[in-house]
């Protein structure tokens, strides 16, 4: 029983690590209707500069903060930069333009850090945490914890501030809110520069468990796919219930079935990945999407 | 005319090559006749077809595998395995394509992205066949007795002849009917639906065939470095086979040909620089290349040799300047 309850903690613990970078997916498929194939590197080179932070003698948490501002400029200047230029073309160009981020920022980080696997150090205690009696990694609290407070304040942003419902206006209504006077390319970039956030804390918060090198994310950002596409790929609600169920399932499999184990994880978030797309393409909380001919 | 010219110099080219260059570039230019046989097969699919596919190097790992473990495991000759590789990986097309009709644009390339990503992690488990991580590894190509060529100028010979081939069978596929009902499918599936192109069978049948052709790949790939390991087919792999295609052209067979020669030595050079460094030339030059020359390298020099001697205006709004992206458009499901 104790196991079970450290077993499920331990998988909501990966799972809000899913749930946050697929809410970081969400964010730019829902205002551009773009999947950023690159969410996972990007996330994965804001690690890199936490971890070269910490390397110079800058405090976990002042890293961690530090990072959080660099990664929300790097956003809004890839935005900018690259993905302004494209924003109406087809979408097998947004595709391949993200890929090419996916491979240039993967490069990059192998350019400057290299390609041996680093740990990093992780910002919680060491000691286990005795809840009821049952012993949880502080790890793992700390994960969800940080996770829940970083989509909790999303959250508040886009109900509650002016600049979140710009933002929201302009990725449903590109058109009127230009009428409105909302600058609609800089509410996108900013919809790039938070998600890069979302991005950068979910890989600080995995690296301590995963390690530090440039491949780090590609499996999680397979994990984050089956979390937005189970949850609806526009629902942000829907991808963050879908990380967590996630997580937790994949964590019970991969520990009490044997055929599963650890390398068929993977394999299991496809299968999530095409059972949802063939049966149900909504997913859990998405609106069936129409066809217009 | 003049393409019967073009594709005599290529083929003379490749025909001479083995006795001017040393045996280091000849070992090469094995793999470029494997990344050619799948970028074409990439080529069809999603230039002419639409289908955006980011897992082909799951294609090419299937296409390995039969090879090597038929060879390794059975002491199958090679023969018997590289038709075996073609047709399992034709087969897996097959489903993979009545999935994908199923999944429209941007769907389609996150299923098989996560394909291309599970794939190494499949290889690692079934490990009794596949050898775990360690891999497979296979004899050396040999001549048939009585020939006076080595190993590897026979393998370098069967492998350009199987590519031969496989762009002649291609273009005879893609030229009549079948061409036709895959570009109508692409370009305005509604419209080629109303006058009786059936879907289902269509985009199938070019999955398969895209899958048929990267499974050879993948078996030359295999016999050539004479080993597979779960590290040659990672996502990397089935990255820069798009980005093969990308760079060559997606919109003619030539692009295929061009793609496959960019991603064999391109790395190579870049290496010298940084280990990181192929990585970066590769994404920033698809980036530059979408933005400025979206019909990549062959209909880049084809629309400059075109301004260059028939002295044509620049196109006017009746030929669009860059067609391929106009043309690239993928069904993409709208919002209400």
């Amino acid at each position: 029983m104790h196991d079970l309850a450290q077993q499920i903690v331990s998988g909501l613990a990966t799972g809000s690590i899913f749930a946050s970078m697929a809410l970081a997916l969400v964010l730019i498929y829902r205002s551009m209707g773009v999947i950023n194939f690159a969410q996972g590197e990007l996330a994965m080179f804001s690690t890199y500069v936490a971890w070269q932070l910490v390397q110079m003698g800058v405090p976990m948490w002042g890293a961690f903060f530090i990072t959080i501002v660099v990664a929300f400029a790097g956003g809004v200047l890839l935005e900018r930069l690259v993905i302004r230029p494209v924003e109406r073309a087809p979408q097998l160009t947004l595709v391949i333009v993200t890929l090419g981020l996916f491979t240039a920022i993967n490069g990059l980080a192998g350019w400057f850090w290299g390609y041996v696997v680093k740990p990093f150090p992780t910002p919680f205690p060491t000691t286990p945490l005795q809840i009821g009696g049952v012993a949880f990694s502080a790890q793992d609290v700390g994960v969800i914890v940080v996770s829940l407070v970083t989509l909790g304040l999303i959250s508040l942003f886009f109900q509650k501030t002016k600049l979140g419902l710009a933002m929201r206006a302009a990725a449903l209504y590109p058109d009127q809110s230009r009428v409105l006077g909302i600058r609609v390319g800089w509410m996108l970039a900013l919809g790039w520069g938070l998600a890069s956030v979302v991005g950068a804390i979910s890989g600080i918060m995995i690296a301590p468990v995963v390690f530090l090198d440039p491949n780090m994310m590609q499996s999680v950002i397979v994990y984050a796919f089956a979390a937005a596409v189970l949850g609806g790929i526009e629902s942000p609600i829907g991808a963050v219930v879908g990380g967590l169920i996630l997580g937790v399932v994949l964590n019970l499999l991969g520990t009490y079935v044997e055929a599963i184990g650890n390398e068929l994880r993977l394999a299991a978030a496809l299968a999530i990945i095409v059972a949802v797309l063939v049966i149900k393409p909504s997913g859990l909380f998405g609106r069936a999407t129409v066809q217009r001919v | 005319m003049a393409r019967a010219i073009r594709v005599g110099i290529a083929v003379v080219v490749i025909a001479i090559l083995p006795a001017i260059v040393p045996s280091f570039v000849v070992f090469d230019f094995i793999y470029v006749a494997a990344y050619a046989i799948a970028i074409l097969g990439l080529i069809i699919l999603t230039g002419m077809n639409g289908q955006i596919s980011l897992g082909h190097g799951a294609f090419m790992a299937l296409g390995g595998y039969v090879v090597a473990v038929l060879a390794h495991n059975l002491g199958w000759p090679y023969w018997v395995g590289v038709p075996l590789a073609a047709l399992a990986s034709g087969a897996f097309g097959l489903v993979i394509g009545a999935i994908a009709l199923r999944l429209a644009g941007v769907y389609l390339a996150l299923a098989t992205f996560s394909l291309a990503v599970a794939t190494p992690s499949f290889l690692k488990h079934y490990k009794s066949i596949t050898g775990g991580f360690g891999g497979l590894s296979l004899d050396a190509v040999k001549a048939p007795a009585g020939l006076p060529t080595s190993g590897q100028q026979w393998l370098y010979y069967v492998a350009w002849a199987i590519a031969g081939a496989a762009f002649l069978a291609s273009a005879l596929i893609v030229r009549g009917k079948f061409g036709r009902a895959l570009r109508a499918l692409r370009d305005n599936p509604i419209a080629a639906i109303s006058f009786g192109v059936n879907p289902y069978s269509y985009k199938t049948l070019a999955f398969g065939w895209s899958a048929v052709l990267s499974g050879i790949a993948g078996a030359f790939l295999a016999m050539t470095t004479a080993y597979v390991s779960p590290d040659t087919f990672t996502f990397a792999l089935s990255i820069t086979l798009l980005i093969g295609a990308v760079l060559g052209g997606m919109m003619t067979f030539w692009g295929a040909l061009v793609g496959a020669i960019v991603i064999e030595f391109l790395p190579l050079v870049a290496q010298q620089v940084n280990a990181g460094a192929p990585s970066v030339v590769y994404g920033v030059t698809l980036i530059l290349m979408m933005l400025f020359v979206p019909d990549g390298i062959v209909g880049g020099l084809q629309r400059l040799t075109r301004r260059l001697v028939r002295r044509v205006p620049s196109p006017t709004a009746f030929e669009p300047s860059v067609p391929a992206a106009a043309s690239m458009a993928v069904d993409q499901p709208t919002r209400e």
